[in-house]
C-alpha cells in the first residue's frame, strides 16, 4: 500500500507473536491511542480500534507470527496484519459469519467466534485479503476519514515522515 | 472558575508536591508543578481518586453545607442508598431516616425508592430499544465523564436515562409542592452524597441543562450530625420506606439486581471499569445487554465522602435489606404508576451527552502527526522508568507534556543528570587545557621545584 506522494504518513508497527494471548490487544491499544492524539474523527477511531483489535487477535489465534502495521493520514487508516501462518484454504467460508477453524481451546477462551474477518468487513470502507496455505495471510483494511483534508500537506505543516 | 466547576479541590498549604495523586489519577489529569499538585480542568473527571490517595489529605471535596437548609421555607433530604450503611445492624431504616430528619430537614425522599423506579425504566428501554450493545448505565457521574475524556466512541452507548438521584429531586420536589403549596423555589432539595462526582453533577449536570437538587451535602457531614439524633429516634414519625433492592443500590451489583433481566454485567473501581470499557470499544461484549459501571471499589459505599469502611457498609445494607424483607413490604409505586411516570419523562435524559476529548496533541491532524512522532521519539530518549519525579505520573505522559510544550526534557532527573555528567566531563576537558604560551613540549620532562 503506497501513499499519495507529498501527503503525511505516520506509520506504526508492530510485531505480533501467535498464541502469546496476555499481550493480546497491546499493539491494537498503543495504536489507538496514537489516532486519538491525532484527533481523527471519532468515529473513525471506534472502528479503527475494532478493526485493529480483531486483525491482532486473528495472528494471535491462527498465525505463528506477524506484523501489525497501522499508515495514518489526514484522509485514511490502512490497516495491515501480515502474518506468516496455516494461511486460509477457503476465503469466502472464512468471511462467513461464525465459520471459524479456531481450535476448542481457543473457543473456551471466548475467542475464536468466527466474527473477526466479517467485523473487519464491517468496520471498514475498503478490505483485501491476500492469502497462501501453508505460508501465511495479508489482510488490509482501509478505514477513510469523512472530510479528510485534502491529498496535499497544508503549506507550512511540518512533513510527518514514514517510520 | 474556569469552563468546568470541580468538586475536587487542592489545598496548597497541605500539598507536600509527592507523587501520590499523579499515579493514580485515571485520566492523567494532575501534574506537580512548582513543588504542589496542579489539576488540568478538562481532563478531571471528580472521581476522587486523589482524596483517596493523598497521604497530607491535601485533595477534598468541595461540597454544600448544612448551613445552606437556611436559605429556604421547606427543605427535603435525598439520602443515597449508601446512606443506610453507614449504620450498625441495630437501626431500622425508619430509625435511620428519623434520625436524619433530625439533622433539620422537613421531609426526607428516599433515593432508594427512585432507583427501584430508575431500574422499572432501564427495563423498559431495554426491551423498547434495539440500540447498541451493551448499553451503560447512567448512574455513576464519574464514569459519565469518563466516557467523555477518554472513550467517546461509546458515549451512544449511555443509556438515555436519568440518575435516581434526578430522578428522586424531581419526584421529591413535586410531592412537598402538592403537600405544602410553598412554591417550587423556595423548596430546597438536597442530596446527601457519598462522593464529589455527585457535587459536580448537582452544579454542572451533564444529559440535562440544570439539576433538579438544590445542593449536595457530604454524608460524612450529615452522618455526623445524624448520629446524635439516634437514641431519639426509636419511634415517630412512620415512613413508608424503601424496597430492599432499592437499597442495594448502594453497593456494587445491587443495580444489576434489581434490573435482573437479559445479559447483564457489573463493574467498580475506576481503573477496573477502564479495562471493561476498553473491551467495549474493542467491539468484545456486545453480548452484553447492559452494563453496571461505578467508579469507586464496592460501589457508592466506597465513595470518599463516606464516613464507614465499605466492607462493612456493605454488611450494614444487607442486614438492613433483610429487615425490608422480611417485613413484606408494599412496593411505594405500583406497575400502572411506573408506567405512568415513564410515559412523563421524569426519566429521560434530555440532552445528549457531548464528547470531551482530551488526548488530541493539535487541532491541525497534520501536525498532531508530527507532534506523535516527536512524542515517541522523545520517549525514547526517556529512561521510561516511570518514577515521576518529573511532576508527570509516566514517562510517556512527560514526552506528551514536552511536546505540547508544558514540560522540557531536563525536567526527567535522569536526563538532566546525564547533562550534567557530560558538561562536567567537557569542563574537565576544558580545564586540563592550557594556552599555547603556557604549554610544555610534548616528551619534556618536568622537574618539580623543591621549596
Amino acid at each position: 500500500m503506497t501513499s499519495v506522494p507529498g501527503a503525511p504518513v505516520l506509520t506504526m508497527s508492530f510485531d505480533i507473536e501467535g498464541r502469546n494471548f496476555k499481550a493480546s490487544g497491546e499493539a491494537s491499544g498503543r495504536i489507538k491511542r496514537t489516532l486519538e492524539q491525532v484527533g481523527l474523527d471519532w468515529n473513525v477511531v471506534r472502528r479503527a480500534a475494532v478493526v485493529l483489535y480483531e486483525a491482532e487477535m486473528n495472528i494471535v489465534i491462527h498465525a505463528h507470527r506477524g506484523v501489525l502495521r497501522a499508515e495514518i493520514s489526514p484522509q485514511k487508516v490502512v490497516i495491515v496484519a501480515d502474518d506468516e501462518g496455516p494461511g486460509i484454504p477457503d476465503v469466502s467460508l472464512a468471511m462467513k459469519r461464525g465459520f471459524s477453524t479456531a481450535p476448542a481451546e481457543i473457543r473456551e477462551m471466548g475467542f475464536g467466534a468466527g466474527l473477526g474477518l466479517p467485523n473487519i468487513e464491517k468496520h471498514s470502507d475498503q478490505m483485501s485479503i491476500e492469502t497462501e496455505v501453508g505460508r501465511g495471510t495479508k489482510v488490509v483494511a482501509v478505514i477513510m476519514v469523512p472530510g479528510g483534508a485534502p491529498d496535499v500537506t497544508p503549506p507550512g505543516a511540518t512533513q510527518a515522515d514514514a517510520t | 472558575m474556569g469552563q468546568y466547576f470541580h468538586s475536587v479541590t487542592l489545598d496548597r498549604d497541605k500539598c507536600r508536591g509527592c507523587t501520590n495523586c499523579i499515579k493514580r489519577c485515571p485520566t492523567e489529569a494532575i501534574r506537580v508543578r512548582e513543588g504542589k499538585a496542579r489539576i488540568f480542568e478538562e481532563r478531571c473527571i471528580d472521581c476522587g481518586e486523589c482524596i483517596r490517595a493523598c497521604p497530607n489529605h491535601a485533595k477534598s471535596a468541595l461540597t454544600d453545607r448544612l448551613e445552606r437548609l437556611s436559605e429556604f421555607e421547606y427543605t427535603v433530604a435525598l439520602p443515597a442508598p449508601s446512606f443506610y450503611g453507614q449504620f450498625r445492624r441495630t437501626s431500622t431504616p425508619e430509625t435511620v431516616l428519623r434520625a436524619l430528619l433530625g439533622v433539620g430537614f422537613d421531609d426526607i425522599f428516599e433515593v432508594p425508592v427512585a432507583a427501584s423506579a430508575v431500574g422499572y425504566a432501564v427495563r423498559t428501554f431495554m426491551n423498547q430499544a434495539s440500540r447498541t450493545r451493551p448499553l451503560i448505565s447512567s448512574a455513576c457521574p464519574a464514569v459519565l465523564r469518563l466516557i467523555q475524556v477518554r472513550f467517546p466512541a461509546l458515549l451512544d452507548h449511555i443509556i438515555p436515562l436519568e440518575s435516581p438521584m434526578e430522578v428522586s429531586a424531581q419526584l421529591a420536589r413535586k410531592r412537598a409542592e402538592a403537600a405544602t403549596g410553598i412554591p417550587r423555589e423556595r423548596i430546597g432539595v438536597f442530596f446527601v452524597t457519598p462522593c464529589a462526582a455527585k457535587v459536580t453533577a448537582v452544579k454542572q449536570p451533564v444529559g440535562r441543562a440544570k439539576s433538579a437538587v438544590d445542593g449536595a451535602i457530604s454524608m460524612s457531614e450529615v452522618y455526623g450530625a445524624a448520629v446524635s439524633h439516634l437514641k431519639d429516634a426509636e419511634s415517630g414519625r412512620r415512613f413508608q420506606v424503601a424496597l430492599a433492592s432499592g437499597l442495594g443500590w448502594g453497593r456494587a451489583g445491587g443495580e444489576n439486581a434489581e434490573i435482573d433481566q437479559g445479559e447483564l454485567l457489573a463493574v467498580d473501581g475506576i481503573h477496573n471499569v477502564i479495562t471493561v470499557l476498553t473491551e467495549v470499544e474493542k467491539g468484545r461484549l456486545t453480548d452484553v445487554d447492559f452494563l453496571e459501571a461505578q467508579a469507586c471499589v464496592g460501589g457508592c459505599i466506597g465513595g470518599p465522602l463516606v464516613p464507614e469502611n465499605p466492607f462493612v457498609a456493605r454488611a450494614n445494607i444487607k442486614a438492613m435489606a433483610d429487615m425490608v424483607d422480611s417485613g413484606n413490604p408494599r412496593p411505594p409505586f405500583g406497575e400502572d404508576e411506573l408506567a405512568a411516570l415513564y410515559d412523563s419523562g421524569v426519566f429521560t435524559m434530555v440532552e445528549t451527552i457531548p464528547p470531551r476529548p482530551v488526548l488530541k496533541l493539535d487541532e491541525d491532524v497534520t501536525r498532531a502527526m508530527a507532534k506523535v512522532e516527536r512524542l515517541e521519539e522523545t520517549l525514547a530518549r526517556l529512561p521510561n522508568l516511570d518514577c515521576g519525579s518529573c511532576g508527570s505520573p509516566t514517562c510517556r505522559s512527560l514526552a506528551e507534556d514536552i511536546v505540547r510544550g508544558l514540560a522540557f526534557e531536563t525536567d526527567c532527573l535522569f536526563k538532566l543528570r546525564e547533562r550534567v555528567r557530560d558538561l562536567a566531563a567537557e569542563m574537565k576537558e576544558l580545564a586540563e587545557k592550557v594556552p599555547p604560551s603556557m604549554d610544555q613540549p610534548s616528551g619534556s620532562e618536568r622537574t618539580p621545584e623543591v621549596g
